[in-house]
């Protein structure tokens, strides 16, 4: 740790290749056992279901010969512009100023929904049912099953994907035990503003895709490969809605024309087809 | 002279005691149907709604917005009479005040189910984010619901039996002398918070049908919301006063004020539907194509069709704004009564459609749409607050001098 970068830049993104995803849902499952979100009794109530990192399954709309089809892993887009957070009454998401990241502030949040409603991309899930007897279930059966980083959530509240924040805190307490400077109080200082190595933080969902489709790091940072990606595959990158200005941190790449034309919607356009 | 007749305002005619208690049922009927739905809710969890992740707001949001533009009318017939002066709306204004006081009384409530933590619903206070319109609208309603009940306790101390205690009846004749000075702070108050409620929406810059121009912090559904609650308030007011007239088959509410109520909320609704109809086609050719959509991808077949704009904009909004601008039409009881239900219907739609079919609209090319009906509890909740006016009115009607001018109409 010899180069301390300073934070106001650091922009945590994603960058999610359509090419490469296979759509086998492994990222979404590890993202559910990372931030302990709960299963529904009934999983089939998809409306209702709690999910971070959602698949959806887009095909271009032609018959059978020419029949495609594409899975995009939807996680919260982290916008630069996000929706959500001023119109949450109670202050309870916030977006850091520091790497960017939407927080959901779960024992603040009064359970209004408004953040949900704004939200386009229906990143937000509300909690409708009670998880507790889940939980206690897990405690006898499974013990120690729930990761003791990541607080369950309880009825009534609304939740998101974090980017796996947590693990972003226990990178800046690794970089702290690691950096040798003499004086403590500039050594915190510098913990907490430095940017930490791309392998020290990284999402769950971007771990556990076999076919390393999910790149994860500071998009500002020339030395991360989110940032290389998306200089070496500029034509193939796109946001979702980014006509709506919520300047999205999650790219997808994707070498199809159609696929790409899914992003947005194209007023009067012969090429929209919906899936 | 049992207790019931000593509290009935003097000189008036009431229905017996029996029959009174009788017409009480209905409501109570309602409010414990409602209560039924509100343990529910409180004790499982907002699971027992039909609202999912797609419909975040659900019949509970469209009532509050509904019911607080209804409530519109005690503001403005104050406003009217104590900032105005138009001294023969004296004849209406204890039951604007009335209504109101149901209205934003029965809102706070249905928003405090609404929320999924009710425990915390005063962390809006608490951590209030000040770039929220809802934190406004909260602070606003929250205030202004003070202010109805500081309005609200003249009338019910003006009752006969408890006039009589000499402390009450200076408390209430004091609080009359300086009633123009709440009728200023709720002015004031109802501006902001029927602009905010609009504002609520009008924000959602990534909600296409919803997302409006702004003007500096504030989307035009803020001014819509103000001008369309003060049009359909006092229109309300109005079909309360007519459906009591109905129902004691006698005069309650002189002439006049009738026709000083019906003429400002005509001319409000002409000017309401005028800017209502800019600025739609505002929206088309600005938030809306922006966003690459047209004004057909908004609107689905079946009960999210088109025919929801020119049901709201013609039917309800021109029609009863030209109805109610012809002084003729605006004098013949008939008329009058259908166009006020039409004003009120039209707003009560404006609210729906800017709840549900903003929510029902996919906004990502390849989500779904999905539909909502509401379950049993959610009906339940809402008809409660039918049943919670109908009881506050039935007792006003019964035991306050809700009506000054009831005893010459009818001598």
């Amino acid at each position: 740790m010899s180069v301390i970068h300073p934070t106001n830049g650091i922009m945590y993104g994603m960058v999610i290749d359509l090419d490469k995803c296979t759509g086998c849902g492994a990222c979404s499952v590890a993202c559910m056992t990372e931030n302990n979100i709960y299963v529904l009794k009934d999983e089939s109530d998809k409306t209702r279901s709690i999910t971070w990192m959602r698949l959806y399954q887009v095909e271009n709309g032609k018959a059978f010969p020419e029949t495609e089809s594409v899975i995009i892993p939807r996680p919260c887009m982290q916008c630069g512009q996000p929706a959500c957070v001023p119109v949450c009454p109670a202050t309870a998401t916030t977006k850091d100023e520091i790497g960017g990241i939407v927080s959901q502030i779960t024992v603040r949040c009064i359970g209004c929904r408004y953040c949900v409603a704004a939200c386009p991309y229906h990143a937000r899930t509300f909690n409708w049912f009670d998880p507790w007897p889940l939980y206690k279930n897990h405690v006898e059966q499974m013990a120690g099953a729930l990761n003791p980083d990541v607080p369950p959530r309880m009825r009534g509240v609304v939740e998101k994907c974090s980017f796996c924040h947590h693990r972003l805190m226990a990178a800046k307490a690794r970089v702290y035990t690691e950096t040798e400077v003499k004086n403590p109080r500039e050594k915190y200082h510098m913990s907490e503003i430095q940017a930490v190595p791309e392998e020290y933080y990284q999402t769950a969902c971007a771990e556990a895709c076999p076919a390393e489709a999910i790149t994860f790091g500071d998009l500002n940072n020339p030395g991360h490969r989110v940032h290389q990606l998306l200089k070496e595959r500029k034509a193939d990158a796109f946001r979702l809605l980014e006509k709506l200005g919520t300047e999205p941190r999650v790219y997808y790449l994707s070498s199809r024309r159609w696929v790409r034309k899914q992003a947005d919607n194209y007023l009067n356009s012969p090429e929209k087809t919906v899936g | 002279m049992n207790l019931d007749a000593k509290l009935i305002p003097d000189g008036v005619q009431r229905t017996s005691t029996l029959n009174f208690g009788l017409t009480l049922l209905p409501w109570l009927g309602l409010l414990g149907f409602g209560l039924i739905g509100a343990l529910l809710c409180f004790g499982l969890g907002l699971n027992q709604t039909a609202m999912n992740d797609y419909f975040a707001f659900g019949l509970w949001i469209v009532f509050d917005l509904a019911v607080i533009a209804l409530g519109a009318g005690a503001f403005f017939t104050g406003f009217l009479l104590y900032i105005i002066g138009r001294k023969e709306l004296k004849s209406i204004i204890n039951l604007a005040v009335i209504i109101g006081f149901i209205c934003y009384s029965a809102a706070v409530v249905m928003l405090l189910i609404d929320i999924g933590q009710p425990l915390r619903g005063w962390f809006i206070f608490w951590h209030a984010n000040v770039h929220s319109m809802l934190t406004e609208v909260s602070f606003c309603i929250t205030v202004y619901l003070m202010v109805l009940i500081i309005e609200y306790i003249p009338i019910i101390l003006e009752n006969r039996k408890l006039n009589q205690v000499r402390e009450f009846h200076f408390f209430a004749h004091n609080l009359h002398e300086v009633m123009f000075i709440f009728a200023a702070v709720g002015t004031f108050l109802s501006f902001f918070h029927q602009g905010s409620l609009g504002g609520m929406f009008g924000v959602m810059f990534a909600r296409p049908f919803a997302a409006r121009p702004m003007f500096f912090i504030w989307p035009t559904t803020f001014a819509l919301f103000i001008m369309s609650a003060i049009a359909a308030g006092p229109c309300f007011t109005l079909l309360i006063a007519t459906l009591l007239e109905k129902i004691g088959r006698k005069k309650l509410v002189r002439a006049e004020a009738k026709q000083t109520l019906a003429n400002i909320a005509g001319k409000l609704l002409a000017v309401y539907i005028f800017f209502k109809i800019i600025d739609t086609i505002a929206w088309i050719y600005g938030p809306a194509q922006n966003a690459g959509l047209a004004l057909g991808d908004f609107y689905r077949d079946g009960p999210y069709g088109q025919w929801l704009l020119f049901l709201e904009l013609g039917l309800m909004g021109i029609l009863p704004a030209i109805l109610l601008n012809i002084p003729a039409a605006r004098r013949n009881t008939l008329w009058l009564t259908l166009a006020c239900l039409l004003t009120t219907s039209g707003i009560v739609l404006n609210r729906f459609v800017m709840v549900v079919v903003t929510l029902a609209i996919p906004v990502l090319p390849f989500e779904q749409f999905i539909g909502y009906l509401p379950s049993w509890q959610e009906w339940a909740i809402s008809l409660a607050v039918i049943g919670y006016g109908g009881l506050i009115i039935s007792l006003s009607y019964r035991y306050l001098p809700v009506f000054p001018d009831e005893k010459a109409l009818n001598a």
